[in-house]
């Protein structure tokens, strides 16, 4: 029965336009990121071929080079890698703990609660790339400080989003019904809460990705992510600055890449919303 | 309403201590302290009594919860600190550093509600044609362009284009000389505004065509008001709530520094200023800057909520 109700979401989101563009992008996005991981890129991403610097894109060079004559397309893929390595993990990470706080907090309440959300609620106090920025001050930069500080930043909103809906399917009969059968809270939030709140945070899950995808491009091009000569969409992006004139390739493809990674994530998000929460449907 | 604002008010102090409790010791969780940060590697020449008096000097020598209380103390009576670096106190370098970023952040908001909102009503109004094909088109590719990259390619046309450099000279404040000044912020403020213009879009034309489907709406139109009296007087004025959250947000993330405009476009205003206090461990900068952040934002929090009740009679904060 759950199997068949996965397949309906999924052909669901199929037949929706944003939501097919989306996987397309997303898939597409996966597959550049594994081919570079199972050594399928042209070149090397960090190997530097000297006579052949600032080369326009032609057949040797799908996508030309760089100052340093690295193969911009093989770096793209390299870029794919870690930005895909990033929101992975830092949305993996903000989701379990944010949710875990969200549903505990809703449903136990109280004090707890009140203790729970006044934290999140200091979080919220700073904007999001303050706040990495603080955290990658205390940790250092680096590819694995960035994970850890998109998920600091993204937690309290996966916090906030669970809590809400918890609140609502708490109380409803199946819940108490679960309560009065003598299930236990852990059992009850597991097996009952947790599955009727997941809509929401599916499509949370997805927007953030983006996210991710953008502040990790942001941390890079500040030079406080991704450390050169290791290649991100935002390293390429910032290195391509002052050379765009000569060299307009250098700047071209990271934005094409950040673009459409972010759009698909964000089609993909928009996509869900529309097949998992039919009060949205209409506003489309 | 004053018990709410005064509740509201009263609500900002535990948050308040929380963000200087976690920025305070966020900070001393840094390898190194402020002197190493001060001197480079000049420290290392340092003898150990020279040492101890400059940790004296700076009050580095107290237990970490003996500094914050006093740091606390000090904030309350407005003194965010000292800037060894900059040779000035927090306070007076958040004074000079703010205005740019207010100004910015004002015509950011300005350029995103001039673009953002027609674009949205008429993608609403005319559902599902043309122009709101158009419409969309313009906010899922301003929602996947990140500002930094609209920037780089402003900079890229201005410069490729119309050999224009908009990086160049110093900046002039808007009393010094005010033709400078809108020409060295206007471009940062496309960015910016351009990039939140379709998130402004977006909400105004999904919030417009739930509003549209209401009752409310239907009643006037079968009153026989004029549709565009409709539309502004009943649809839009109810449409506008969510949308000023939105512009809540961002004024919030907006004055908090508008850290990459910032860098690309050389201005000095919040934002770079605690890039650069991060990246020389300025304890006291930091932490000033952000307490100073996290207000603006809780202040901007208040101000959205009050708005609602003046646009929406429903919402009341009367006691």
């Amino acid at each position: 029965m759950k199997a068949k109700t996965k397949d309906n979401i999924f052909i669901k989101l199929l037949s929706n336009p944003s939501g097919l563009i989306g996987i397309i992008i997303v898939t597409s996005y996966f597959l550049v990121a594994l081919s570079y991981s199972f050594g399928l890129s042209p070149f090397p991403a960090a190997e530097q071929h000297v006579i052949d610097r600032l080369q326009a894109p032609s057949s040797k060079y799908l996508m030309g080079t760089d100052l340093f004559g690295r193969d911009i397309a093989s770096r793209i893929m390299e870029g794919a890698k870690n930005s895909l390595y990033v929101a992975l993990i830092s949305v993996f990470l903000a989701s379990v703990v944010g949710i875990f706080l969200g549903v505990i907090s809703g449903f136990i309440g109280g004090h707890l609660d009140n203790l729970i959300m006044r934290i999140m609620d200091i979080f919220f106090a700073f904007p999001a790339l303050l706040l990495a920025l603080l955290v990658i001050t205390v940790l250092g930069t680096g590819l694995n400080n960035a994970v850890l500080a998109i998920a600091i930043v993204y937690t309290p909103i996966f916090a906030r989003v669970a809590r809400g809906p918890v609140l609502a399917v708490k109380e409803m009969d199946f819940v108490q019904a679960g309560r009065g059968l003598g299930a236990s809270s852990a059992r009850l939030m597991l097996k009952h809460i947790l599955p009727n709140i997941l809509a929401p945070l599916i499509v949370q899950i997805s927007l953030a990705l983006s996210w991710s995808l953008l502040t990790e491009a942001s941390l890079s091009f500040l030079g406080l992510g991704v450390q050169p000569p290791a290649a991100s969409w935002g390293v390429m992006l910032s290195e391509s600055r002052g050379l765009a004139e000569r060299a307009p390739w250098l700047m071209m493809f990271p934005a094409i890449a950040i673009s459409l990674g972010v759009l698909g994530f964000n089609l993909l998000g928009d996509g869900l919303r529309d097949v998992l929460d039919p009060r949205m449907r209409s506003r489309k | 309403m004053t018990t709410y604002l005064f509740k509201r008010f009263l609500s900002f102090i535990p948050t308040l201590i929380g963000v200087s409790l976690v920025v305070f010791f966020a900070i001393r969780l840094i390898p190194g302290d402020a002197i190493i940060a001060t001197l480079g590697t000049e420290a290392g020449m340092l003898t150990e009594t020279q040492r101890i008096a400059l940790k004296k000097y700076y009050g580095l020598d107290k237990p970490a919860i003996q500094q914050y209380f006093i740091w606390g103390a000090g904030t309350l009576t407005g003194n965010l600190g000292f800037s060894v670096r900059h040779g000035k106190p927090v306070t007076q370098l958040i004074r000079e550093r703010f205005p740019l970023t207010l100004e910015l952040t004002i015509l950011a908001v300005i350029i995103s509600l001039l673009i953002g909102i027609p674009i949205g009503l008429l993608s609403a109004i005319h559902q599902n044609s043309f122009i709101d094909i158009l419409g969309r088109l313009f906010s899922l590719i301003g929602l996947a362009l990140p500002n930094f990259l609209i920037a780089t390619l402003i900079i890229y046309v201005l410069s490729v284009y119309f050999h224009i450099l908009p990086t160049s000279g110093d900046y002039a404040s808007f009393l010094q000389d005010p033709v400078k000044n809108i020409q060295q912020l206007i471009f940062p403020a496309i960015t910016l505004g351009f990039a939140f213009s379709a998130s402004v879009m977006r909400m105004t034309r999904s919030s417009m065509l739930e509003v549209l489907n209401q009752d409310f709406v239907r009643t006037a139109r079968s009153k026989g008001l004029v549709e565009r009296r409709v539309i502004i007087r009943h649809a839009f004025r109810n449409a506008l709530i969510p949308v000023i959250t939105l512009i809540g947000v961002e004024i919030g993330y907006l004055l908090g520094g508008a850290f990459i405009i910032e860098q690309i476009f050389a201005l000095p205003g919040l934002g770079r200023l605690i890039i650069n206090a991060v990246s020389q461990r300025e304890y006291a900068l930091v932490q000033g800057s952000a307490l100073f952040i996290a207000l603006n934002v809780l202040t901007i929090n208040l101000l959205v909520d009050l708005l609602y009740a003046a646009l929406d009679p429903r919402i009341s904060y009367e006691s």
